[in-house]
């Protein structure tokens, strides 16, 4: 057999008889009958260009976010991406590249990765940060099951906003159950805003953590230095989780309220919106805490000649050492979307960030002006509560016939605010960055007075 | 390898001395020689009770990190706080400034081991 050559009719009769079996089938004979499948109900088999040409044909009829006013948001944004970023992420040497597997040979990605580190300590106002994490659900899992290794898990309450991304919170169930962590949820208050002494009731004295997002799953911007302060009085770590980064252009990340773990979602920083992913996770702490910081950790050194040189650091609290005691089960590195968002803040740099953060800011600020004069079915849900980039907009009908409406009008306006339920009214969140141009703004207000 | 013949030792490499209120425990000159340079050790809180054999708390060296375990039941009483800025006593005196933790409790107890029994049972172990 060929190594890279699929296997032919006469290859499967050597194998099976090798293996003393008379057919495929009794190969996988141990697949129960409910789940395999016969025969796949397929058209005819036709050529490849003709398919390639029928798929293209078919996708003219996606209302695509690159052609139409997009509003889209709800913990992926659309933000600019200047070609630098792929014209180094495509270089062979970093695409390549995973977690380094003999790690201080790897000198540049190790530099990345301390970069990237750099940055988001800087950001999130704590003293060390990972690039291990895959995506902001994942880093929010960890920053709870952070807080009950800190307390020494003699703390299994997770006390945690329902203003808290409805999926990252679905991620922390499947996890929270089998590390024995009980999590109760918190309803904003009604103006969208969680409230202190709310969170310091439901934490009693048993609270891990109290985990909330800002700016939060509407929007809003949460109070952050009573909201620490109400964790801390509860004996609990403050947890800050991040879905858009770019907000940290302007908000100061809760390390400077003093929250314990700031984490979240960096796909705002250069990494493309798609089906999917591929995300970034972040995860910041304070520096003494290190020892429970989930993943890999590169820091700065010298080699033998004195030079600055880069290596893993407190590897022992890693899974390949420390085993069933690891801080956790990452061991890797979100290795190429960490050096997406390295590249894309280093070329963006502070000034840039703050900037458009800043831009992103005055385009909702107007796009809320002109729909509050707009008047009619239309209204802001939360109209004096502070936000970023996004807000809650309610109209004539269920968010989801609202979406699909302006979808018509070809304006892709934003998210349905209750596709995964919630305690807060139904209708769209619309985000705005940047990339919107006055003309999108145009566009979905009048489409707005359409279906007034 | 040096066993002070004053104390008791458990075969999980903790030694115990006895106290008026209770027992001091710390690691062997043996077990600090196989960890390597200890960088940080993880104490138990005071007021902490745990039996016998139950994990105290960590010390992680330059090469691997493992769990030291209470050598027999009792309440955490002290905790040997200048470990936290300096790790290394517990590789220079091991028997002494390197103690870990002090508990109530009584220094027999199942499978403890006097000096002698405990450098037999390293002999043995290395054999």
């Amino acid at each position: 057999m060929h190594p890279w050559v699929g296997a032919g009719l006469e290859d499967r009769r050597d194998i099976l008889a090798e293996l003393g079996l008379s057919s495929i089938d009794e190969l996988f004979a141990s697949i129960p009958a409910a789940v395999s499948i016969d025969r796949l109900e397929l058209p005819p088999a036709r050529d490849e260009e003709s398919i390639k040409l029928a798929l293209a044909k078919l996708s003219t009829a996606n209302l695509s976010m690159d052609c139409a006013p997009c509003f889209l948001g709800a913990g992926v944004y659309r933000h600019l991406r200047p070609a630098v970023v792929d014209a180094v992420l495509s270089r062979a040497e970093f695409f390549t590249s995973y977690t380094p597997y003999q790690p201080e040979i790897s000198q540049g990605t190790l530099q990345v990765i301390f970069e990237f580190q750099t940055l988001i300590t800087r950001l999130t106002g704590l003293g060390v940060a990972n690039a291990s994490l895959y995506d902001g659900a994942t880093a929010f899992v960890e920053a709870v099951l952070f807080a009950h290794r800190v307390l020494r898990g003699k703390r299994d309450l997770a006390v945690v906003a329902e203003t808290v991304h409805p999926m990252y919170r679905r991620v922390l169930a499947t996890y929270a159950g089998a590390a024995g962590i009980e999590v109760v949820v918190v309803p904003p208050g009604a103006d969208g805003r969680l409230d202190p002494q709310a969170v310091r009731a439901a934490a009693g004295d048993r609270a891990c953590c109290v985990a909330l997002q800002s700016p939060n799953f509407l929007g809003i911007v949460e109070d952050l230095p009573a909201l620490a302060a109400a964790a801390h009085e509860a004996g609990a770590l403050a947890v800050e989780v991040v879905t858009e980064a770019v907000s940290l252009g302007l908000l100061a990340g809760g390390g400077a309220f003093g929250f314990d773990v700031v984490c979240g979602e960096a796909q705002s920083f250069g990494v493309a919106p798609g089906f999917g992913g591929p995300h970034l996770g972040f995860f910041a702490c304070a520096e003494k805490q290190v020892r429970q910081l989930p993943g890999r950790l590169v820091g700065e050194t010298v080699d033998s000649e004195g030079r600055r040189a880069f290596c893993l650091t407190l590897s022992t609290r890693e899974q390949h050492i420390r085993r069933a005691k690891a801080t956790s089960n990452i061991c890797t590195n979100q290795g190429l979307m960490a050096l997406a968002a390295t590249v894309w803040l280093e070329a963006v740099g502070g000034r840039g960030l703050r900037e458009l953060a800043a831009s992103c800011l005055a385009r909702s600020e107007e796009l809320k002006r002109r729909i509050a004069a707009l008047g009619g079915p239309w209204r802001l849900a939360y109209p004096a509560s502070p936000s970023f980039n996004e807000f809650l907009l309610l109209g004539p009908g269920p968010g989801a016939e609202l979406a699909a409406r302006l979808a018509r009008e070809s304006v892709l306006a934003g998210v349905p605010s209750s596709l995964w339920g919630g305690s807060w009214p139904d209708g769209i969140l619309v985000a705005t960055t940047e990339l919107n141009a006055a003309a999108d703004l145009d566009a979905l207000v009048a489409a707005l007075g359409r279906l007034s | 390898m040096s066993i002070p013949a004053d104390l008791m030792y458990a075969r999980t490499h903790e030694w115990i001395r006895a106290e008026d209120d209770g027992v001091v425990v710390g690691i062997t000159h043996y077990a600090q020689d196989q960890l390597g340079e200890v960088v940080f050790v993880e104490l138990p809180e005071v007021g902490t009770t745990v039996d016998a054999g139950e994990e105290l708390g960590t010390l992680e060296s330059v090469k691997a990190v493992s769990e030291f375990l209470a050598p027999v039941a009792g309440e955490v009483l002290e905790v040997n706080e200048r470990l936290i800025d300096e790790p290394n006593l517990v590789n220079d005196d091991p028997y002494g400034d390197g103690w870990l933790v002090k508990m109530s409790g009584s220094a027999d107890g199942d499978g403890i081991l006097d000096a002698a029994a405990y450098k037999a049972f390293l002999e043995q172990e290395n054999a």
